[in-house]
């Protein structure tokens, strides 16, 4: 049996920084790559794990509670079997985990990466825990304003291509045309956010432009595809290791997949800094910051729509001022954990926009999901007839077939419909 | 012949997880239609279906389409067209039914609610649901029945009992208690349709109800009558409203072939040939995992090597002088062992109980006082296992044993220094640690994965097997297939997945093993390596018999271990070994007793409390009685001297006390679940004081369970949150117009831990209640978002919502009465520590142990803890909560985010728990709770660093308290030895 220790967790210091390799765990791909290569020009050395299989899989339920949250092992067991993997010298790596904090279950996920590595005999490994309500204390990766604007930007870039590259892909006459500009982006812009400091979206507009237009150049058929929305919980929404690369499986099906950005989850984080406010009377420095933050979000996300609209090709998203509205009625904006109300307002912002075929993805036992995702089914479905949802589960045991027979089902009601 | 343009004839060809159906049809009308099970083999078996009407099919060519789970593998295999079989549904429907208003289809492993009217909406099973038809399978042969005869059986009945309907492991241990408590087979297989009912409609109406016309679908509701008349009875349907057509095995063929009509026609060659080509150049895409052996001499060596942990045998007949029996009562098999003075083995027996274990053991009784006659004389009988109770008392048995300590017993005879034991049973999986030759650490599987063992078993019976004749074939497997570690529900799915992929029957089986050990390693001892375990590994158990399981174990653990060769009687033979250390004389009955020897039972329930037990009363031919199903021990007639402290009985008592008065401002109702059962003295206060009357719902009962599980829309979450739906609706029932569940994303902050957070569920479950609750369109259903932290900031918000409800409520009476709430809550808080203080005061005075039964505050409920607290009080526990005790400990820096105030309590409570002498601590675990998944181990460490042993009990809607004795019995168990240790 392990035993506790004191020590509470390993810094990651100013000399690490030099030579370390910064493991990242892949929830995004584009975005996450993008992020790498802005960090990298920084002087660290991130590297996107892009690993799967099912030895994952498997790491992750041998050290990790089994009852955790599914994203929770599969981080884990990923994380570990790269270590083990002999790629990296363990004595030089560092994990980043990106988490929000709050009253769900996923702010244990820091505990349990490190938990998970002292069993392993990975007890020394830095694990550097990125957040917004950040406690600890990491020396080597402390972040200026302008690194945090120019992470800002990643997201914007990344939400940016999510949009273009679903948007094409269904349509897109030569198979892999869309991938492939992507790729080439991503590369370039990398490179470019580091390099200019001033690339902010707004000071950067051309750059965006061309990116448009790039994706509207790629010859497309014309079809009238299905359209199915995906939302749920951040990881298994986004990433493909996550739901059995649902995204991929939908294309093949012949549908156009929309997912709402991860500066939309940002938004939402920020936006209950004001409702704590406004709900428990938590006021000060933290309710200040969030209302700008809250702010300057909101107004990025209006750029990017404005973008969008000006050349015309693809369908924009909604401001997040109406977002934030859509689930008066439904649920309340005091629901905070998780996804929480951002959740339900997704399900309504896709519906509102016509996308009527939504998948509702968690991993099993999802706490706030009981509430916001599958508790909040049976009112949106009665208030808007004509949506079709499908629930999905994801969890270590889970069979892919049981997966896609639900997802067919969807997908066949979605085209009668048509 | 007009084939060419508008083809009329149609082929459906659905192929399911354990059927293959085809239809055919000349202009709409059926000319053939077969059912088969395909035992796996879905391809060979349709082609040799389809070979059988090959004259008809060849006449010209016809349209068609594959439908059905495994279809879907033959289909993307073939490039023939599939067609998703709730879809092909639908279409039959539409055309041949089309005044359905909801389809109720079961299928081998899918279960499918399809409503027709008011709004088209498909809901299929989850990954949970697990399957209706094979669990019904499963059931049956459970019950050593087939199909028919169990549905004969099941409208005999005369009563119900309450079968846990969430998944099919849950349901089959309670089928499994029921049995060993001698409920007759006609109301088990009653119980068991009932189960399946209540499992689709919480399960997949959720929430939408089921009415109008009403189609029954599917091979077991055409099949089960009992089963449909569970459904009519359940949902007030007729013959005619739960309609079942004549066709209904054969609805998603006859889709299928329905949609086939809008694809181009194709001959039976073109198509047969795509079938065959299919099979042939199959990619492999699942995934693979070691083999068990790579080759027969690698088998014959470790057979070696197992053979020789033996234990010497003497022939009955040439042995003369005393001995000692042990009988191990489980919950699949009965196992007897008889021992000589030097602990050879005399007799053994060992099978399955086919649903009469006193039957068996009274037969083998016969025959082995026969076998005796004069020469042997029996010192000693001892009992354990699942029956242990009803067998000793039945036959006078001189004592009874935990399983627990009969395993460590048996095990210490072959492995002096036994570090580490694990055994897998039937449908139990049991480890524990040795140290200092005492128990110190038990696990036993928690409800979710049981049944493994005897899953190898049904699972081999549905494919046509024996269980040693399906583990054998394991060990042929030279490429076994990757089915999960999860529960067995979740592995009907992935099996369905392989079959899909086209693995063989060994390959499997030998995955089937590999799962079973991984369940046991990963799920229940939860090991990294090797040495985690221990130096000495003996393993046992009638599934550990299974020599594919065997070697699945040594290879994941990477090395050997010792199985005797007697692994599957271990139980009955520590029994012996145990008699014959303590037993000289005995008063087991004799033969002439024996052959006198009658048994009755008879059901009835306690009329002695309002808990109202149901209890099975077993009358002897001597007159003897035993009755089980009893929460405490009152209706046995045993006067518990002095009633011990139990803290979980104040509360409850405490809650039903607590009433409001009639005021000005009339009725509100606040249900009486989750945080209520803490806050209900702050509420109570705050509304009396502003002059509103507080009705609470009444404490929990089954049926409160029950009238709300129309509306619960998750059927993951945990029972607590369930049954608030319950709650709601009782006041609803009583006509109060205003019903208030508070929203409280933070609790109380105990500045305990990191902060102060409820779980997602208590803070936000209102809003699920007001979201799926129809009835409460009526009322004002009242769940404002609160900081309970601050009397200021609680007038204030309450204030701001109240006046939209009574406007007359005036700032100052909001602020007057929220302060007198806040006092009525400290005086509770107050009062609880007081209680466990006096609690503990008499343990020390009267030298009790002390239990803390650690959980949240609503797990005093009595329908939540199952009476898991009395069951405590009446081992000789006092018993205390958490919250009575955790403000004696200090606070206490955790390694997880300690960030929710319940659980920072768990903790506070556990180092009580681990600094004092004589307290123990029970952690009370809801399923589905996750939080739990990450304070359990913190517990666990807390506990063990310390030198104490960790227990944790999960609890579900299941009453089954067998599991939970076993458990504190051998926590006893352990601490009896440990103290014998330090005397």
């Amino acid at each position: 049996m392990a035993t506790a220790t004191n020590k509470y967790y390993v810094q990651f210091t100013e000399d690490m920084k030099e030579d370390y390799t910064i493991l990242v765990p892949n929830m995004l791909p584009a975005h996450f790559k993008l992020i790498c290569n802005f960090m990298n020009t920084y002087g660290y050395h991130m590297e996107l794990l892009e690993t799967d299989g099912p030895e994952i899989t498997e790491l992750g339920l041998r050290y990790v509670h089994n009852d955790a949250c599914y994203p929770a092992i599969l981080v884990i067991g990923q994380f570990l079997d790269a270590l083990m993997s002999g790629k990296y010298d363990p004595h030089k790596t560092a994990l980043i985990y990106f988490q929000t904090g709050g009253g769900c279950r996923a702010s244990n996920y820091i505990s349990l990466l490190r938990k998970a590595l002292e069993k392993a005999g990975f007890g020394y490994v830095p694990v550097i825990s990125f957040s917004f309500s950040d406690l600890e204390e990491h020396p080597g990766f402390k972040l200026s304003i302008k690194q945090l604007l120019g992470l800002l930007d990643a997201v914007l870039y990344g939400d940016l291509l999510w949009i273009l590259v679903n948007q094409t892909k269904p349509y897109e006459i030569n198979t892999g045309a869309a991938d492939a500009l992507e790729e080439e982006w991503i590369t370039r812009l990398g490179e470019r956010i580091g390099a200019d400091s001033k690339l902010i979206l707004r000071h950067s507009k051309n750059l965006a432009r061309e990116i448009i237009r790039d994706f509207a150049a790629i010859p497309k058929e014309k079809r009238n595809a299905v359209k199915v929305g995906i939302v749920g919980e951040i990881y298994v929404k986004y990433a493909p290791l996550g739901n059995n690369n649902l995204v991929d499986f939908l294309n093949k099906e012949g549908a156009e997949v929309t997912t709402p950005g991860l500066l939309d989850f940002l938004t939402y984080c920020a936006y209950n800094g004001i409702v704590d406010k406004n709900f428990y009377g938590r006021g000060g420095i933290y309710y200040l910051g969030s209302k700008i933050a809250y702010w300057y979000l909101c107004r990025k996300k209006r750029d990017l729509i404005t973008l969008l609209e000006e050349e015309g090709s693809f369908d924009a998203p909604c401001p997040f001022e109406h977002v934030v509205a859509l689930n008066d009625g439904y649920i309340s904006n005091g629901v905070k954990m998780g996804e929480g109300w951002l959740l339900t307002s997704e399900m309504l912002e896709l519906a509102d926009s016509g996308i009527k075929n939504i998948v509702c993805v968690q991993p099993f036992g999802c706490l706030p999901n009981h509430v916001c995702g599958k508790g909040m089914m049976r009112p949106i479905k009665e208030r808007n007839p004509d949506i079709n949802i499908v629930a999905v589960d994801y969890d270590p045991g889970a069979s892919k077939v049981n997966q896609e027979n639900r997802l067919k089902l969807m997908l066949s009601t979605a085209r009668d419909r048509l | 012949m007009n084939e060419k343009m508008n083809c009329n004839r149609a082929l459906g060809i659905d192929i399911g997880s354990t059927t293959a159906k085809i239809v055919f049809t000349v202009d709409d009308k059926i000319l053939y239609e077969r059912y088969e099970r395909h035992f796996s083999e879905a391809l060979g078996k349709t082609l040799e279906m389809l070979a059988s009407i090959k004259e008809l099919l060849q006449e010209a060519p016809f349209t068609m389409a594959i439908s059905g789970s495994a279809g879907l593998g033959v289909s993307e295999a073939s490039g023939l067209p599939f067609v998703q079989e709730v879809y092909a549904t639908g279409q039959f429907i539409q055309r041949d039914i089309p005044d359905a208003s909801v389809v109720i289809e079961l299928g081998g492993e899918d279960a499918k609610v399809l409503f027709f009217k008011g709004g088209t909406d498909a809901r299929m099973n989850g990954t949970c649901a697990g399957g209706t038809g094979a669990f019904i399978d499963q059931m049956a042969s459970l019950l050593d029945m087939s199909i028919t005869e169990m549905d004969a059986a099941s409208l005999e009945a005369t009563r119900l009992y309450p079968i846990a309907s969430r998944c099919g492991v849950f349901a089959k241990t309670d089928v499994q208690a029921l049995f060993n408590q001698g409920a007759t087979k006609n109301d088990v297989a009653a119980s068991i349709y009932q189960a399946v009912v209540s499992q689709t409609i919480t399960g997949l109406a959720q929430g939408r109800s089921i009415e109008g016309k009403v189609v029954f679908l599917g091979g077991p509701l055409y099949y089960c009558e009992g089963l449909r008349r569970s459904f009519r009875e359940t949902l007030e349907l007729t013959e005619e409203t739960g309609y079942l057509p004549d066709c209904a095995r054969f609805s998603v063929a006859r889709g299928a072939a329905i949609y086939s009509a809008a694809n181009e026609p194709i001959s039976y060659q073109e198509m047969t040939d795509k079938l065959v080509r299919g099979s042939q150049n199959k990619t492999e895409t699942r995934a693979h995992i070691a083999t068990l052996f790579k080759s027969d001499e690698e088998y014959e060596l470790f057979r070696d090597r197992h053979a020789q942990h033996t234990v010497k045998s003497i022939p009955i007949e040439e042995y003369e002088g005393r001995a000692w029996l042990g009988i191990d009562s489980g919950s699949t098999t009965t196992k007897l062992v008889l021992i000589s003075e030097d602990k050879e083995l005399l007799y053994s027996y060992y099978n399955v109980n086919k649903g009469s274990p006193m039957q068996i053991v009274h037969e083998q009784l016969k025959q082995l006082r026969r076998l005796c006659a004069d020469r042997i004389e029996i010192c000693g009988a001892a009992t354990t296992g699942y029956g242990e109770a009803l067998i000793q008392n039945a036959f006078h048995a001189d004592m009874g044993l935990v399983e627990t300590i009969a395993h460590f017993t048996a095990a210490r005879h072959f492995e002096p220094e036994v570090d580490f034991i694990l055994d897998i049973g039937g449908q139990d999986i049991k480890c524990f640690y040795i140290k200092n030759g005492a128990i110190d650490s038990i696990m036993l599987n928690e409800a979710c994965s049981s049944g493994c063992g005897s899953f190898l078993e049904t699972f081999a019976h549905s494919m046509g097997y024996e269980v040693d004749e399906f583990a054998k074939l394991g060990i042929k497997s030279r490429s076994p297939v990757d089915l999960g570690s999860r529960c067995t529900v979740f592995m009907n799915s992935s099996i369905k997945q392989a079959q899909k992929d086209g693995a063989r029957i060994e390959d499997i089986s030998a995955g089937l093993s590999i799962s079973v050990v991984k369940n046991a390693i990963y799920k229940v001892i939860r090991a990294a390596s090797p040495d985690d375990l221990g130096e000495h590994i003996v393993v046992q158990g009638g599934t550990l018999l299974n020599d594919a399981v065997l070697r699945a174990f040594e290879q994941e653990m990477g090395r050997d271990v010792v199985r005797p060769v007697i692994a599957g009687l271990m139980g009955a033979f520590g029994a012996a070994i145990y008699a014959q250390e303590h037993c000289d004389e005995s008063s087991l009955l004799s033969l002439e007793e024996l052959e006198n020897f009658t048994h009755k039972s008879r059901t009835g329930s306690c009329k002695l409390c309002s808990n109202n037990c149901n209890l099975t009363i077993n009358t002897f031919a001597d007159g003897g009685r035993f009755i089980s199903g009893n929460q405490c021990q009152r209706p046995l007639g045993i006067k518990v001297e002095k009633k011990l402290p139990n803290l979980y009985e104040w509360k409850r008592e405490y809650f039903k006390n607590m009433k409001g008065k009639p005021g000005p401002r009339g009725k509100i109702g606040i249900p009486m679940s989750l945080a209520i059962y803490e806050q209900a003295p702050l509420w109570l206060e705050l509304f009396t004081q502003l002059g509103y009357e507080v009705v609470f719902s009444e404490l929990s009962t089954r049926q409160t369970y029950e009238r709300g599980q129309f509306s619960i829309p998750s059927d993951t979450i945990c029972y607590p949150a369930k049954i608030m739906h319950g709650h709601v609706d009782e006041l609803l029932d009583q006509g109060i117009e205003l019903i208030f569940y508070p929203s409280l994303t933070y609790n109380i902050n105990e500045k305990a831990g990191d902060n102060h957070y409820n779980c997602p569920i208590v803070a936000y479950y209102g809003e699920t209640i007001n979201g799926n609750m129809d009835s409460l369109a009526d009322i004002n259903f009242f769940y404002p978002y609160l900081n309970i932290n601050s009397e200021r900031a609680l007038s204030r918000t309450l204030h701001r919502h109240m006046k939209e409800i009574d406007p007359t409520i005036s700032r100052f009476e909001m602020r007057k009465a929220v302060h007198a709430g806040f006092k009525a809550f400290e005086k509770y808080k107050d009062e609880v520590r007081q209680a466990g203080q006096a609690a503990l005061d008499y343990a020390e005075e009267h030298d009790h142990r002390v239990l803390v039964l650690a959980g949240r505050p609503y797990h005093v409920d009595p329908e939540i803890c199952h009476g898991i607290d009395r069951l405590a009080t009446s081992l000789g526990f006092v018993v205390v909560s958490e919250d009575s005790v955790c403000d004696l400990a200090t606070n206490i820096k955790t390694r997880v985010l300690n960030q929710w105030t319940y659980h920072a309590r768990l903790y506070r409570a556990a180092l009580f728990a681990a600094e004092h002498e004589n307290v123990e601590l029970v952690q009370l675990f809801s399923f589905g709770c996750g939080v739990d998944a990450i304070t359990s181990d913190e517990v666990r460490s807390i506990l063990e660093n310390r030198g104490k042993l960790y227990t944790q009990i999960k609890i579900d809607d299941i009453s089954n308290l067998g599991a939970v004795r076993i458990r504190l019995r051998s926590l006893i168990g352990a601490l009896e030895a440990k103290d014998g240790d330090s005397n």
